[in-house]
């Protein structure tokens, strides 16, 4: 980012506020000016949430991805780990499938909680900055 | 070996869903006139029932009879095909669903196109689109066909061929008629009948044995031709360093390619907002979870009380397993129900896929392509619906000629297409500043055309016992699953076609709307 100093979130221009029926002439002004996106994306909040999204979907990607993958050589290449016996006929390679499931749930637990957190939060920050009502 | 159970009966279990849900969808449906309602339902399904439409979209039959059949006659391997299928929807969660749900309004075009050329990217965007929903359509017609043959008596190819046309007129006028809402509703009323069913048969499955699993692993190993060997991986894909290389090829491509697939990433936008998108894959994997691990005691309870030689023995071999097991544990009726809940669910998939082609073809091709975007709504519609007629007829057609051919291998290549062409696409210009309109349709046709070369000199064509062409050998590439190569293919090809063509700059202003409207919906 090569922008200096962000300017201040509040002063973006909304939906222009109409006194009195002053602005009932035919507005020039094009409708698809819409929201000032280059600025939102050069503003701190936004680069503050796009820097706590990727941070935390990035990792949790690769460490799933890696974390599955790591199963499935097992699953290729290591016959004989995976059925060793553990509990009478459930072996290790049942145990490991079984906590692929349990890892998904937490992860999608755990993503919830931060979005919850720290991306909702944020989003409806930018948003009422932009002066664009919450969903 | 004549068909199980009562066919009559069966007939009529089938024959009240069928009805059922012709009804709800007739009630649901408004006039679906515009294209907001047509392809998107209004966006007005909340999170938690649009996840359950989810789970309904992406549980194909392949899901229910082949994973507990692969399970109860190869064992092992045959979970891994739950825990890829289950897993792959973190990637849909972590890095899809919000975004695509803020950055699109109707077909993954939208998203692909949006800071893009948008005639060149839209038509590789469509075309990707219609080879994937065709293949994977064809996989759940010509599965038909077989458990016709299996649950409802009908052996004759006339019958059968005759059964596959009743199916898909049934999906025709579900879509015609219910648009995306009513399609959803027959999605929410299927994935609820074939969760719920599934856990009925685990809970009593597990009860049979003491609520533990090791005793039901014990006599599922007892029962089986191989034995202890049944519990450990290596059944399907063990044999030879090929078929191991095989087989990290299909986790690769399933893992890669579930949100990849478009009438899953269509399904985003019947919703509101981004955080009932978030809402909707939730919930989806939660149903997912349960479904995917009742499989496990299905497909190993299949082995222990029917046994893996009467299974291989039956009809629909391996797909047989799970209604056998039914028609074992809670005789003629059980039967019927299971023989339904599979009927319906090839229906709902279908109706699914004709849903998603047809929106594609009609929004990105006819309404953005030839139109340029000069169209109006009621006139898109117009199109999508005569889209979803024809393509209906291509999949009976192609049901009918697919009818009795070893097509479950097209499901795999459905998910190695999504992989290698959507996924790629999809993360570049959802995340990647510099991704421009070369690097999107090299990354889009490059991953394609890899796919389609790789499995046309494969083994699958050519060259081994189970081949579709067994008498020449023209196979050059020893793998079934083309995934391993031509998913890293499609990100290199991406790459290069961004970097190598520096005319081609990326539209800086589209950029910072696109990224901005993806996180935060404004402009959505």
């Amino acid at each position: 980012m090569t922008e200096v100093a962000p300017s201040p979130m509040a002063a973006w221009p909304a939906e222009p506020a109409a006194f009195g029926g002053i602005d009932r002439m035919p507005r020039p002004a094009p409708r698809n000016s819409g929201p000032d996106f280059a600025r939102i994306q050069n503003s701190l909040e936004f680069d503050e949430l796009r820097r706590r999204f990727r941070g935390f979907v990035f990792p949790t990607s690769v460490l799933f991805f890696v974390w599955y993958l790591t199963y499935v050589l097992l699953a290729a290449y290591a016959r004989g780990f995976m059925g060793l016996k553990v509990i009478g006929s459930i072996n290790v390679g049942l145990l490991l499938g079984l906590l692929q499931f349990v890892s998904t749930i937490v992860i999608t637990l755990c993503y919830l909680r931060f979005a919850r957190r720290h991306i909702d939060p944020r989003v409806r920050q930018i948003r009422s900055n932009a002066g664009i009502a919450d969903t | 070996m004549t068909s199980m159970g009562s066919p009559a009966l069966n007939t009529v279990v089938f024959a009240a869903f069928v009805i059922i849900t012709l009804l709800v969808v007739y009630r649901v449906s408004n006039r679906n006139s515009t294209t907001a309602d047509y392809y998107a339902a209004g966006s007005a399904f909340t999170g938690p029932q649009n996840g359950v439409a989810i789970t309904g979209d992406y549980l194909s039959a392949a899901s229910f009879l082949g994973i507990a059949g692969a399970i109860a006659v190869h064992g092992y391997d045959g979970f891994l095909y739950s825990i890829g299928f289950l897993v792959a929807w973190l990637v849909a969660l972590l890095l899809f669903a919000e975004l695509v749900r803020n950055t699109g309004r109707f077909t993954m075009g939208d998203v692909l196109a949006y800071r893009m050329r948008q005639r060149p990217v839209r038509a590789a965007a469509a075309t990707s689109t219609l080879v994937i929903s065709f293949f994977y359509m064809l996989a759940q017609m010509a599965g038909a066909g077989g458990l016709v043959a299996l649950l409802l008596g009908v052996h004759s190819k006339t019958g059968q061929a005759l059964v596959i046309t009743v199916v898909g007129v049934v999906m025709i006028l579900y879509v015609l008629v219910g648009g995306m809402k009513g399609t959803t509703w027959v999605q929410i009323i299927k994935a609820a009948m074939l969760v719920l069913c599934a856990v009925l048969m685990t809970v009593f499955l597990m009860g049979k044995f003491g609520f533990s699993i090791s005793a039901l692993l014990d006599e599922a190993a007892n029962n089986s031709a191989r034995g202890e060997l049944l519990l450990e991986p290596g059944g399907k894909y063990g044999k030879t360093p090929i078929a191991k290389l095989d087989f990290i090829s299909l986790s690769l491509a399933l893992i890669l390619g579930a949100a990849g697939l478009p009438h899953v990433l269509m399904r985003f936008y019947t919703v509101p907002n981004a955080r009932e998108a978030r809402r909707s894959v939730v919930w989806a994997i939660m149903a997912m979870a349960v479904f995917y691990a009742a499989t496990l005691v299905i497909g190993y309870g299949a082995a222990a009380l029917v046994g893996s030689e009467k299974i291989l023995a039956s009809t629909g071999r391996e797909n047989s397993a799970a209604p056998l097991l039914a028609f074992e544990i809670g005789g003629t009726l059980l039967l019927g129900i299971v023989a339904a809940v599979a009927f319906a669910t090839i229906l709902a998939v279908v109706a699914g896929l004709t849903i998603t082609a047809s929106a594609s073809f009609a929004h990105d091709v006819y309404a953005n392509i030839f139109r340029r975007g000069r169209t109006n709504s009621a006139d898109e519609v117009r199109v999508a619906r005569r889209t979803a007629v024809i393509i209906g007829g291509l999949a009976i057609i192609g049901g009918i000629l697919a009818n009795g051919q070893n097509v479950a291998f097209l499901v795999a290549l459905a998910f190695a297409f999504a992989a290698s062409a959507n996924l790629s696409t999809l993360i570049y210009s959802l995340f990647w500043k510099r991704f421009n309109t070369t690097g999107t349709l090299w990354a889009m046709y490059g991953g394609l055309s890899c796919c389609l070369v790789l499995v046309f000199f494969s083994p699958l064509v050519s060259g081994a016992p189970s081949s579709m062409f067994r008498d020449v050998d023209f196979h050059l590439f020893p793998l079934t699953n083309p995934g391993i190569v031509s998913i890293p293919f499609s990100f290199l090809c991406g790459y290069l076609g961004t970097v190598l063509a520096s005319s081609d700059r990326a539209d800086r202003a589209k950029q910072a709307e696109m990224e901005v409207r993806s996180l935060t919906g404004i402009g959505a």
